[in-house]
């Protein structure tokens, strides 16, 4: 039913619209004086020694490859929960096989303390 | 055509109500914590600080705006935009009440009775995070970088244990929609006990909304993981190089959320506009028992208001003759269909709006080692045990 989308798109243009105008209002009204000092990159006070461009740290990384696995998961549980009683029992079986998988690269990855922060 | 304009005078009417209730989230938000603290909050500006939202957004809007020169402008400008829009949009699913025919025209309370609801929240809350990440990382700036950085890896970490406890209920509901969510959950059980999925048969479930919580707090970068913003190490945060209404834009998108993720924990939980008893027992006449009784004790303290605080003596009756409007409206029989289910469903939404700011004047905040470990050794492997257990006593019971 295309139609039942149509208040989504209609609120969405005012949800986009919405912050835009208010940036915009506000750049009119506010005062604008700019300096040196203000245009500084915030480090309480101290002068930037260098640019946020830099390394950071690889957990990040990780935890962003680990939600991705588990993430397609979540999305495979979804249609599954949804055909609930129609699957039955056959559902529980493929739904406990696709999970023992998932468990296992779960336990292995606990076990390479890749899910621990240092 | 008709279902247009009808379309249209509802985006309206939500839109309206979701920027004011935004505007005075954050005046609740401050008149319980101090509460809590025993001070006695915003109180200068308006009876009781009800005009500080107004003198905030007027601050807010006539301060200086500073766009970083290091900056990546797009981005920089793009980051506040997305957050409160992606944050906006996410209401447009919530059915404030069951499908009612006002004036002789039938329509859901709610904007888009769509059969994907779920899926829809949980897309527009996973993409909430851009807006995060491209803010720290478009400011070219240490603090924001590793604000945005960890409110990242927060808001995806904690994804998967909401989206495992939100797969629970579908178990016993079968369906993704959100009004149908909420009409199975009507009737009771021996005639007094809710039929809502915190209660619901064969497995109750109290621990996916217990699960849901938690990481909604974290979703929303809430006390106790608000770490994303966590001053006394990364000053402000993600937003640390935004000012004026780019700050406020953030600003509002975090009680957007806030308010988009209580209205889903009420319609899955706590079935949403559906009353705490049933209407034989009189469950329709509990709001004007409650707004007419408040207006008693509005009428009661403005006769006997202290002598340093003589401008309650005028204010409170207003208050007072304000309540005793409002609960006039729920016993005009037109109107009574429309206001009884938003009235259910607005209570239980502020609840737990109200538990949010609670927890924030209860916990201390976590340490960030603390908070991964958390989710991904804690709440994980539970959200998956309910799930496995949930959908087992289902099967059983079915069958």
């Amino acid at each position: 039913m295309p139609e039942g989308y149509l208040p989504l798109f209609v609120f969405l243009i005012v949800a986009l619209l919405f912050p835009v105008v208010l940036l915009w209002a506000a750049a009119l009204v506010r005062p604008s004086t700019p300096g040196q000092v203000k245009h500084e990159a915030y480090e309480c006070g101290i002068e930037a020694a260098s640019n946020a461009r830099g390394r950071y740290t690889v957990r990040f990384y990780i935890i962003s490859i680990l939600f991705v696995i588990f993430d397609v998961e979540t999305v495979f549980l979804f249609p599954w929960a949804v055909r609930y009683r129609q699957l039955g029992w056959f559902g529980i079986g493929e739904i406990g096989v696709f999970l023992l998988i998932l468990v296992a690269g779960y336990i292995w990855a606990w076990q390479k303390r890749a899910l621990e922060w240092v | 055509m008709n279902f247009f304009i009808v379309s249209l005078i509802k985006t309206g009417l939500v839109a309206f109500a979701l920027l004011t209730t935004l505007a005075y989230l954050q005046w609740i938000e401050r008149k319980v914590l101090a509460h809590i603290q025993l001070r006695p909050g915003p109180y200068r500006v308006g009876p009781h600080g009800l005009l500080q939202p107004l003198a905030d957004v007027i601050k807010l809007v006539t301060k200086e705006g500073i766009l970083p020169p290091q900056a990546h402008t797009f981005f920089y400008l793009l980051a506040p935009i997305l957050a409160v829009s992606v944050a906006l949009t996410a209401i447009v699913v919530i059915p404030f009440g069951p499908e009612v025919t006002v004036f002789g025209v039938t329509t859901n309370m709610g904007l888009a009775d769509l059969n994907i609801g779920i899926l829809f929240i949980l897309a527009i809350s996973s993409l909430g995070v851009y807006g995060v990440a491209l803010g720290g990382w478009a400011s070219n700036s240490k603090y924001p970088l590793l604000g945005g950085l960890r409110s990242s890896a927060q808001m995806i970490s904690y994804e998967l244990p909401l989206a495992l406890a939100l797969a629970a209920p579908l178990l016993i509901m079968n369906t993704l929609n959100f009004r149908e969510i909420t009409v199975l959950q009507g009737g009771y059980w021996l005639g007094f006990i809710p039929k809502w999925n915190i209660f619901a048969g064969p497995f109750p479930q109290i621990f996916s909304f217990i699960i849901f919580l938690i990481a909604s707090f974290a979703e929303t970068n809430r006390v106790p993981f608000d770490l994303p913003e966590a001053e006394s190490e990364l000053v402000g945060g993600f937003h640390t190089e935004y000012s004026s209404m780019g700050f406020a834009s953030f600003f509002m998108a975090e009680y957007a959320n806030i308010l988009t993720v209580c209205c889903v924990g009420t319609v899955l939980f706590l079935g949403g506009w559906q009353p705490l008893w049933p209407a034989a027992y009189g469950s329709d006449f509990a709001p004007v028992v409650i707004l007419f009784g408040s207006a008693a004790i509005l009428f009661f303290h403005g006769a006997n208001a202290l002598k340093s605080r003589l401008w309650d003596r005028f204010s409170f009756p207003v208050f007072g003759v304000v309540f005793l409007i409002l609960g006039a409206l729920f016993l005009v029989p037109v109107l009574k269909p429309v206001v009884v289910p938003l009235f259910w469903f607005l209570s239980k939404s502020l609840f737990l709006v109200f538990v949010f700011i609670w927890i924030r004047g209860t916990l201390p905040r976590f340490r960030y080692d603390q908070l991964m470990r958390f989710a991904w050794t804690f709440l994980f492997p539970v959200a998956v045990v309910n799930l496995l257990v949930t959908s087992f006593l289902v099967a059983i019971t079915s069958n």
